[in-house]
């Protein structure tokens, strides 16, 4: 009657604090509501890869040899080979995204460039930390706030912590309402978050918002070739949704293929909480090198907005600049509760969303960036 | 790792160049579309 113990025999502690590990992100998921749609699958799948032989995983069975498991076929054929998940939530995220706001007030766009600031400080902290330049750079692009481009980009580069870098990125989106307002209260004066900024809608022709997705991706495709994937498919998407003769296949992107994409991703990532892996001190730094690099981002984009005010009559609200973060919508719209705490009626909410998106464009721009940049010096 | 410091500073100003340089060209493309295609008839027009 062996065998009826023998998987709970062969717990290790470290399995036992991935099991706690998977029940937190799934409280976090449904108790208060971070990023759901990420959070409980990740936190099931982190329970299901690391109970003892378990039969998601490839195991080896005496007298049959070895059996493949679901969850690493999964992530050999959906993230391993060409990164194919994520990119095709890509889609999906192009289908939803309204470029109008950014389109009809350029300037935005800066923001979404000021923004990536986090990614870069924290590759140098990671490095300096001791951290392989592939694994820093790895870890510093969870300051994309972008749950595929992290992905992608350390499967890419071949990083051991891809497990961490995932929980951390989709975590510190989740946590975006808690650490952004705390980043924007430290560079920031009260006076300074009460700027009013009025917003005069240009119109912004079918022919422009048809344009800009081919426009963008040919752009990104030549500047940052790495990063043709992930942009060319948010532009497709976008594509979709803005050509008005496909609604049916831009209602598919962004509602159906959003959500299987998403649910297969999360559980598929967990493959990487084994606890082999994930339960080390580096994936506590890693954790606290994510932080930074959100805090730093938020940081970036409002100095960005402050330095640009110098030169303007019209100021800009500085915490426009902390909604060039990648987290969309969830930083605009934070960023508009911050505005609306410091003084009732105040709106810049279309000026915070055009950022949001420019920061949707420029963190895939930093992703390709990264791994061509750091393929140089390898 | 003082090595892998100095290359983590060049891939920072690289990086933060590379992208402000994209972003600057897709801003001025976006405002010579504004000025070539951007008006539309009226009935194309959105907000």
């Amino acid at each position: 009657m062996e065998f009826l113990w023998e998987g709970l025999m062969a717990v290790t502690w470290q399995q036992g604090l991935m099991y706690l590990i998977g029940i937190v992100l799934i409280w976090l998921a449904i108790k208060k509501g971070y990023e759901p749609a990420l959070l409980l699958p990740m936190g099931f799948g982190a329970i299901l890869v690391n109970l003892p032989f378990s039969g998601v995983i490839n195991q080896e069975l005496a007298g049959v040899g070895e059996v493949n498991g679901v969850i690493e076929w999964l992530f050999d054929v959906g993230i391993e080979a060409a990164e194919a998940m994520p990119i095709l939530l890509f889609i999906g995220i192009g289908a939803m995204i309204d470029f109008g706001p950014l389109l009809s007030n350029p300037v935005m766009f800066l923001f979404g460039a000021g923004a990536q600031f986090g990614i870069f400080v924290a590759i140098l902290v990671a490095a300096a930390v001791g951290f392989p330049l592939i694994d820093a750079a790895s870890i510093g692009i969870i300051g994309a706030a972008d749950g595929p481009t992290s992905i992608l980009v350390s499967n890419i580069l071949g990083s051991e912590y891809k497990g961490a870098i995932a929980v951390a990125a989709y975590s510190y989106m989740a946590l975006v309402p808690i650490i952004q307002p705390m980043a924007i209260k430290m560079v920031t004066t009260k006076k300074e978050r009460r700027i009013h900024m009025d917003y005069h809608p240009g119109a912004v022709s079918k022919r422009m918002r048809i344009a800009f997705p081919i426009v963008v991706m040919i752009i990104v495709g030549f500047i940052a070739p790495t990063s043709v994937a992930l942009v060319g498919f948010l532009m497709f998407g976008n594509l979709l949704r803005e050509c008005s003769v496909l609604g049916d296949l831009s209602d598919t992107a962004q509602n159906n293929l959003a959500s299987l994409i998403t649910l297969l991703l999360g559980i598929t990532i967990s493959f990487s909480m084994q606890a082999e892996k994930f339960v080390q001190l580096d994936t506590l730094i890693i954790m606290a090198i994510g932080l930074l690099a959100f805090v730093f981002d938020t940081i970036g984009g409002v100095l960005l907005a402050k330095f640009i005010n110098i030169f303007r009559k019209n100021k800009i609200n500085p915490m426009v600049g902390a909604a060039g973060i990648s987290a969309f919508p969830m930083s605009a719209r934070v960023v508009q509760k911050l505005v609306q705490k410091e003084e009732p009626g105040n709106i810049i909410l279309m000026h915070a969303a055009g950022a949001n998106v420019s920061g949707q464009i420029a963190s895939v721009i930093a992703g390709g960036l990264v791994v061509s940049l750091v393929t140089k010096f390898l | 790792m003082g090595v892998e410091v100095m290359q983590a500073l060049n891939i920072m100003w690289m990086g933060m160049a590379g992208i402000f340089v994209a972003i600057l060209i897709i801003m001025v493309c976006v405002l010579i579309m504004q000025k070539v295609i951007g008006k539309d008839k009226e009935e194309n027009l959105e907000s």
